[in-house]
C-alpha cells in the first residue's frame, strides 16, 4: 500500500479523497493555486504544494508542475478526481515515466472511450445498444428519408457541426424528414457554414441512467448497479439517485453486462461509469463512458456500502477487487444534491464573494454532505461553482426525500447566491415525488425559468404559526428589558394580525409548555420548539410535524425560508395592522430601471452618459471582481437617466449603477 | 354628575377629533397618520397619558378668534415603550396644520420640563407647517422656548425626533440639536428655507424631496440618522432604538437578557481581512459577528459610508460601535466622516454608553476639497470626542492603523481603556511603501533598492509588535477571539470611574 499520495485537485472532492485516506493511514499532499491559499483541502492535508496561479490551465491542469510537487513530497500516487486532469491520457502516461502511480484507469482506457465517435463504433461492434442512427453525412433528401425509415420514426436530424439546439429537427414521418432535412441544412449552413447532416433515432422524453463499474489488474470487472441523473439543467446534472426509480432487475442486469462488456473491451481497471439514455419503454442506449470517479459517485456508496476511492486506491496499489459481482448487495435509496453558488432567481449566475455564514446542518440521521469550503471563504470565479453535495440515504426513495428536503432546509449559506431554494423547490415537486424523471424535467416543471416558489395554503398556515411562535418570543424578551416602570409593565397581547403581502390574517399566539398554540382560520396549531434569539434557524414541530426553517429578522418583519419558499411577513398589534392598512404601497424601489452591479466589485468604467440611448447588449459598464472584468450590458433599448456610481467606487451586490429613464 | 362626566367625555372626544374627518381623510390620504394614530403604534398599548387636551390657543387676530380646536395641534403626555418611561410630542397636521403657536409651544415645554426632572427621554413626532403666522412673534418665542429646552435637555436626557411631515424653517432647529433625526420616506421634508424662495434668490428649480426630503438627508446631508419606509415602520424601529438607550445621564443604558454566549468563537473571522492589503473586506461582518445575536442597529448608513456608527449589545448591554469601513473610500477619515463619528462617540459619553471602535484606517483623505473644507478643524472633533470620553473605551486595529488617523481611532493615548490588535494590524506612521519614498528619497530611482527597502520597512512596522512593545497595544488577539476578549474587558471595565477637571463646558472645534 501507498504511505503517501497526492491529490491532483481542489473543492470537495480533494477533501473527500483526503477522508478516505486519512482513514487508510496514507499521507496526503495536496496542490493548489494561488487563489486556493488558504482553501479547505490545502488545510486538511498533510501537506500541501503551491502549483501555480489561479487559471486552472496555470496550476491544476500543469501535468509538469504536479509531477514535480509529487517528486518533492515523495508522493507515490495521484489521485485526480473529476473534472481537471481526470481524463487526460498524457497524464498517466507523465506519471508512468515519473514512476508514480495513478488511481484511475490506463492510459489507453482513457484514450479509447475519449473519442466519443470511436467510443460508439467500438461498442457498436461488440453488440452494446447504441441509438439507431447513421453516422456519416447523408447526401439529399430521398436518402434522408430512406435512412429514417430504416432508423425508425421518431427521428432527430441532426447537424455535424450542431450544437445549442441549432440545427436540429424533430420529424416524425417522412413529409417531416423532407422538410426537416432542408429546414436543418439551411440552419446548419447559416450557423456553422456547414450543411452535413446526420439522423439518428429521437428518444422522447428520455431518462439518464449510468452504471457504475469496477475493475482490477487482474482482469475482474464488476457492476455496483445503476445511478440515475434525469435532473439535470442545461446538461449539468443537479439531483441524482441510485438506484433508479424507472428500471427493474432485468434491465440493470443487461445494462450492467453490457457496461461491463465494454470495461472489458477496453482493458478497464479503476472506476468508471458507463452513461446510458433510457427511452420512456425501458429500452437503452450507450452513450459515452466516463474514465474517473463521477461527481455523484456518493449515491451508490450509500446503496452500497462501498467506498469507492478506497477501492480506486487499492487497485493501483496492485490489490484485486475485494468483492464479486455476486457480493454486490443494494440497500436502500440515496439522492444526492449538487449545492452551487450560483443564483436561480438570475438565471443561475455563478456568484462569487465570501461566504460570510456556511453552516451545514449537523448530525442529520442518513445525511452525507461533501463540502469544499468553510464558513469565512472566498468563492472565485476561476473554477466550477459547485461547493458541496448533499446526499441523503433512507431505507425508502420517500425517506431519502424527506431526509434530503430536510438537510436543506438546515443548510445556512450567506454572503453569496447559492442554489438551495432551487434544489428544495425541485425535490419537493410532486413529480419528483413519483419518479417521473426526464431529461426534460427542468424545463416542464420550472418553464420559463425558476422564479421562486408559492407556498400551498397549508404550508402558508404553518409558516405562520412558527412566524408567530418566534415573534412571539421576541416580543416577551422585549418585555423583559430593566428599566421598567415598576408594577406598570408591558402586557404582551395575544391577538396579532400577519401581514402577508396585501393581505391581513388574525391570529392568536398562547404560550404554552415549551412552545406556543396558534389560533387562526378556526385552528389551533399547537409549535413546539424553541428558538435561539439570533439563530438562522428554528426546528420545531408543527402539530407534531418536524420542521426546519431559516428565521431572518427584515425590518419590522421576518422573512422565513423553508422549501424553497420565501416567505415575508410581519405581526403587527391588532390596532397597528388597522393602521397599516393606511400606508401606501410603495413595493421598496422600483429596481426594474436600474442597471445593478451583479456582484461585489470595482466599478472600472461606465460607457455610457445620461440622455444617451443605448441598444439592447450595448455595454453599460465595466466591474471588475477577484480580478476578472466583467462587461455588464444593456437588456434592452432604451435611455439613461442618470449614473449612480462613478469608475473606482467599491460596488456592492445589487447597488444600483445607473438608472434608466 | 352624569351630566358633568358626560360633558368631560364630550370634551375628549371633540379633542380627539383633531381637525375633523375631512383634514383625517386628507392626511391619510397623504400616506401619513394622525398624530393619536401615531402614539397608538409607537407606545406600549394603553400607556398612553396625554396632557394639556384642552389647551386651546389665545390669539384673536386674523379670524383665530373662532377657530378654537382643544389641543391646539399637538398631543402631548408620556407613556411607555417596553415598560420604560418616555416622554412625547405629537404635532397635528389636522389642526392649523400642525402650526406652533405660543398655546402649542408650552405644551411642548412643559412635558420637556417634566422629562428632565424624572429623568426620561423625549420624542417628538414632527408634523407642522411651521410658525402660527397669525400669532406673529408669540408663536417665535414658542420655537426659542423649545430650542432653550432642547439645549438644556442636551446631554441629560435622550431627545429623538421623528419627522413626519413638514418640518421648515426655524422649526428645523428643535430637531436639529435633538440627539437623533430620523424621517419617513416620500412624506417628510426639512429645509430652512423651502423651493420657492430657493427658486426666487438662486434660480434653483428644485422639489421638496430633493431639497430636504428623506433620501436627501440620510444621504447627502447627514442630517437624518435613518430613512423609513412608512409611517408604521418609522414608529415600530424607533421603539426598537429607545430599547438600546438609557432613560437619563443619572441611569445606566438598559439591559436585556440574552441567549448569546459571550465566548462564541468566530473562526471565520480569521480570513476577514484578506491577504492583499489593496484589497477591501465589510467591516460590518465583524461588527454582526460580534455583537449579541448579530443584532446591530446602524445609523446614518448611506452617509459617510467609511465610518460605520450604531448601537448593539454585549451580554445584553448598550454599546455603541464605531468601525472604519474598507470598502468605501478605503476606511480614510473625512470631514464628514468625522462629524458622523464625533457626534456619535459624544453621545455615548453623555449617556454612560461603552465605546467600541474597530479599527482600519489609513489615515485622513488627502485634496484640496478636504483641506479648503476644514478637514483639520472638522477632524479634530472626532479626536476630541474619543479623547474626552470617560466611558469604557475597547479597541481593536484590525489592519491599518496610519499617522494622525491612529491617533484619533480611540488610541491608547487617547485612555483607550483597552487596545488589542489583531495579528495583521500594521501600526505605523504610514503605509510601507510611501515611507520608503520619504525615508530613502535618494533610493528611488534604484527599483531594486526600494522594493528591498520597502520589504524591510514592512517588516519592521507593518505589524503589531512594534506597538505592542511599548504597551500602546495591551495584547494581539485571535480575531476569532474577539467577541470574548471585548465582553471581558467591558466586565472588567463595568465599574470603570473617570473624571475630566471640572470645566464651565468644554471648546470643542466646532
Amino acid at each position: 500500500m501507498f504511505s503517501k499520495i497526492l491529490i491532483a485537485n481542489r473543492g470537495e472532492i480533494a477533501c473527500r479523497i483526503i477522508r478516505t485516506a486519512r482513514r487508510m493511514g496514507i499521507k496526503t499532499v495536496a496542490v493548489y493555486s494561488d487563489a486556493d491559499a488558504d482553501a479547505l483541502h490545502v488545510r486538511e492535508a498533510d501537506e500541501a504544494v503551491l502549483i501555480g496561479p489561479p487559471p486552472a490551465v496555470s496550476s491544476y491542469l500543469r501535468i509538469d508542475a504536479i509531477v514535480k510537487a509529487c517528486k518533492e513530497t515523495g508522493a507515490e500516487a495521484v489521485h485526480p478526481g473529476y473534472g481537471f486532469l481526470s481524463e487526460n491520457p498524457a497524464f498517466p502516461k507523465a506519471l508512468e515515466k515519473a514512476k508514480v502511480a495513478f488511481i484511475g484507469p490506463p492510459a489507453k482506457a482513457i484514450a479509447a472511450m475519449g473519442d466519443k465517435i470511436a467510443a460508439k463504433k467500438l461498442a457498436e461492434k461488440i453488440g452494446i445498444n447504441t441509438i439507431p442512427g447513421h453516422l456519416d453525412a447523408i447526401a439529399d433528401v430521398a436518402s434522408a428519408v430512406k435512412i429514417a425509415r430504416r432508423v425508425g420514426y421518431p427521428v432527430m436530424v441532426k447537424a455535424a457541426a450542431g450544437g445549442g439546439g441549432k440545427g436540429m429537427r424533430v420529424a416524425r414521418n417522412d413529409a417531416e424528414v423532407r422538410e426537416g432535412f432542408r429546414l436543418a441544412a439551411g440552419e446548419a449552413k447559416a450557423s456553422f457554414g456547414d450543411d452535413r447532416l446526420f439522423i439518428e433515432r429521437y428518444i422522447e422524453e428520455p431518462r439518464h441512467i449510468e452504471i457504475q463499474i469496477l475493475g482490477d489488474r487482474s482482469g475482474n470487472i464488476i457492476h455496483l448497479g445503476e445511478r440515475e441523473c434525469s435532473i439535470q439543467r442545461r446538461h449539468q446534472k443537479i439531483i441524482e439517485e441510485a438506484p433508479s426509480p424507472f428500471i427493474d432487475a432485468a434491465t440493470r442486469e443487461a445494462m450492467g453486462q453490457q457496461a461491463v462488456a465494454l470495461a472489458r473491451a477496453v482493458g478497464y481497471t479503476s472506476a468508471g461509469t458507463v452513461e446510458f439514455v433510457v427511452d420512456q419503454s425501458g429500452r437503452f442506449y450507450f452513450l459515452e463512458m466516463n474514465t474517473r470517479l463521477q461527481v455523484e459517485h456518493p449515491v451508490t456508496e450509500a446503496v452500497t456500502g462501498l467506498d469507492l476511492v478506497e477501492i480506486m486506491i487499492r487497485i493501483a496499489a496492485g490489490e484485486n477487487l475485494p468483492l464479486r459481482q455476486t457480493d454486490v448487495r443494494l440497500t436502500g435509496w440515496a439522492i444526492e444534491a449538487r449545492l452551487c453558488a450560483e443564483d436561480p432567481l438570475r438565471n443561475f449566475l455563478p456568484s462569487i464573494g465570501r461566504l460570510t455564514h456556511y453552516r451545514p446542518p449537523m448530525d442529520m440521521e442518513g445525511i452525507r454532505i461533501d463540502s469544499g469550503v468553510v464558513e469565512g471563504g472566498e468563492i472565485g470565479i476561476h473554477y466550477d461553482p459547485m461547493i458541496a453535495k448533499l446526499i441523503a440515504f433512507g431505507r425508502s426513495r420517500g425517506q431519502a426525500i424527506a431526509r434530503l428536503r430536510a438537510a436543506l432546509d438546515a443548510f445556512h449559506i450567506r454572503g453569496i447566491s447559492h442554489n438551495m431554494s432551487f434544489l428544495a423547490a425541485t425535490v419537493a415537486t410532486r413529480r419528483f415525488a413519483s419518479g417521473r424523471l426526464s431529461t426534460n424535467f427542468i424545463d416542464e416543471e420550472f418553464p420559463g425559468g425558476f422564479s421562486g416558489v408559492r407556498p400551498s395554503v397549508e404550508l402558508t398556515r404553518q409558516l405562520l404559526a412558527l412566524a408567530a411562535a418566534v415573534h412571539r418570543q421576541c416580543i416577551e424578551r422585549e418585555a423583559s428589558i430593566d428599566g421598567q416602570l415598576v408594577g406598570h409593565g408591558p402586557r404582551i397581547p395575544e391577538d396579532w394580525v400577519a401581514v402577508l403581502g396585501d393581505g391581513q390574517r388574525s391570529l392568536s399566539v398562547a404560550p404554552a409548555a415549551e412552545g406556543c398554540d396558534v389560533a387562526m382560520d378556526d385552528r389551533v396549531f399547537t409549535v413546539r420548539g424553541h428558538w435561539t434569539f439570533g439563530s438562522p434557524l428554528f426546528s420545531a414541530s408543527v402539530d407534531g410535524d418536524m420542521m426546519t426553517v431559516q428565521v431572518q429578522r427584515r425590518r419590522i418583519g421576518y422573512r422565513l425560508l423553508h422549501a424553497g419558499v420565501e416567505f415575508d411577513v410581519m405581526l403587527l398589534a391588532e390596532r397597528t395592522a388597522e393602521l397599516w392598512r393606511l400606508m401606501p404601497k410603495k413595493r421598496g424601489r422600483d429596481t426594474t430601471q436600474f442597471l445593478l452591479s451583479p456582484m461585489p466589485g470595482l466599478l472600472k468604467t461606465v460607457a455610457v452618459k445620461p440622455g444617451q440611448d443605448v441598444k439592447a447588449g450595448e455595454e453599460l459598464a465595466v466591474v471588475e471582481a477577484m480580478k476578472m472584468e466583467n462587461i455588464l450590458r444593456s437588456d434592452r433599448d432604451g435611455r439613461i437617466a442618470r449614473i449612480h456610481a462613478q469608475p473606482g467606487a467599491s460596488l456592492a451586490v445589487d447597488q444600483p449603477i445607473l438608472e434608466f429613464v | 354628575m352624569q351630566d358633568i362626566l358626560r360633558q368631560l367625555e364630550e370634551k375628549r372626544a371633540q379633542a380627539r377629533a383633531g381637525g375633523g374627518a375631512r383634514r383625517v381623510a386628507a392626511q391619510h390620504a397623504k400616506g401619513k397618520l394622525t398624530a393619536r394614530e401615531r402614539i397608538d403604534v409607537l407606545l406600549d398599548a394603553d400607556s398612553f397619558e396625554e396632557y394639556d387636551m384642552f389647551v386651546e390657543h389665545r390669539s384673536a387676530d386674523f379670524g383665530l378668534a373662532d377657530q378654537k380646536i382643544p389641543g391646539d395641534g399637538v398631543v402631548t403626555g408620556w407613556g411607555t415603550i417596553n415598560g420604560r418611561k418616555v416622554f412625547i410630542f405629537s404635532q397635528d397636521f389636522t389642526v392649523f396644520g400642525g402650526a406652533l403657536s405660543e398655546a402649542h409651544a408650552e405644551k411642548i415645554c412643559k412635558i420637556m420640563d417634566q422629562a428632565l426632572k424624572v429623568g426620561a427621554p423625549v420624542i417628538g413626532l414632527n408634523d407642522s407647517g411651521g410658525a402660527r403666522i397669525q400669532e406673529g412673534v408669540a408663536s417665535l418665542a414658542g420655537y426659542a422656548q423649545v430650542f432653550q429646552r432642547n439645549v438644556l435637555a442636551s446631554g441629560v436626557i435622550p431627545q429623538i425626533s421623528l419627522i413626519m411631515g413638514p418640518c421648515a424653517g426655524g422649526a428645523v432647529y428643535s430637531p436639529a440639536m435633538t440627539d437623533f433625526i430620523f424621517m419617513v420616506r416620500d412624506s417628510s421634508y426639512m429645509f430652512v428655507t423651502g423651493p420657492d424662495v430657493v427658486k426666487t434668490v438662486t434660480h434653483e428649480a428644485v422639489t421638496h424631496e430633493q431639497l430636504g426630503g428623506a433620501s436627501t438627508h440620510s444621504t447627502k446631508s447627514g442630517i437624518a440618522d435613518l430613512a423609513f419606509a412608512n409611517d408604521i415602520e418609522a414608529l415600530l424601529q424607533l421603539r426598537r432604538f429607545v430599547d438600546f438607550l438609557p432613560t437619563s445621564n443619572r441611569a445606566k443604558a438598559p439591559a436585556r437578557p440574552t441567549e448569546d454566549l459571550h465566548d462564541r468563537i468566530e473562526t471565520s473571522l480569521d480570513t476577514l481581512v484578506p491577504a492583499s492589503p489593496n484589497k477591501s473586506y465589510d467591516i460590518k461582518e465583524l461588527i454582526h459577528k460580534v455583537a449579541d445575536e448579530g443584532d446591530f442597529f446602524e445609523l446614518q448608513p448611506d452617509y459617510a459610508g467609511n465610518i460605520v456608527i450604531g448601537f448593539g449589545r454585549l451580554e445584553g448591554q448598550t454599546v455603541g460601535f464605531v468601525a472604519n469601513q474598507p470598502m468605501v473610500l478605503a476606511g480614510c477619515l473625512d470631514i464628514a466622516s468625522s462629524i458622523k463619528a464625533a457626534r456619535f462617540v459624544r453621545f455615548c459619553d453623555c449617556f454612560d454608553i461603552p465605546i467600541v471602535t474597530f479599527v482600519d484606517v489609513p489615515g485622513f483623505l488627502p485634496g484640496t476639497a478636504q483641506e479648503h473644507g476644514g478637514i483639520i478643524r472638522h477632524g479634530a472633533k472626532l479626536l476630541y470626542a474619543f479623547a474626552e470620553a470617560t466611558v469604557p473605551k475597547v479597541t481593536v486595529i484590525t489592519r491599518k492603523a496610519y499617522g494622525g488617523a491612529y491617533d484619533v481611532m480611540s488610541s491608547k493615548h487617547l485612555r483607550g481603556d483597552v487596545n488589542y490588535a489583531w495579528p495583521t494590524a500594521e501600526i505605523a506612521v504610514m503605509g510601507p511603501k510611501g515611507a520608503v519614498e520619504i525615508i530613502f528619497r535618494g533610493d528611488l530611482g534604484d527599483r531594486q533598492k526600494v522594493a528591498d527597502r520597502t520589504e524591510d520597512y514592512r517588516r519592521k512596522f507593518a505589524s503589531p509588535f512594534i506597538a505592542a512593545h511599548r504597551g500602546f497595544i495591551d495584547d494581539v488577539i485571535m480575531p476569532h477571539s474577539t467577541r470574548r476578549r471585548i465582553c471581558r474587558a467591558l466586565a472588567m471595565l463595568r465599574d470603570k470611574k473617570l473624571e475630566n477637571p471640572w470645566k464651565k463646558h468644554d471648546n470643542i472645534p466646532l
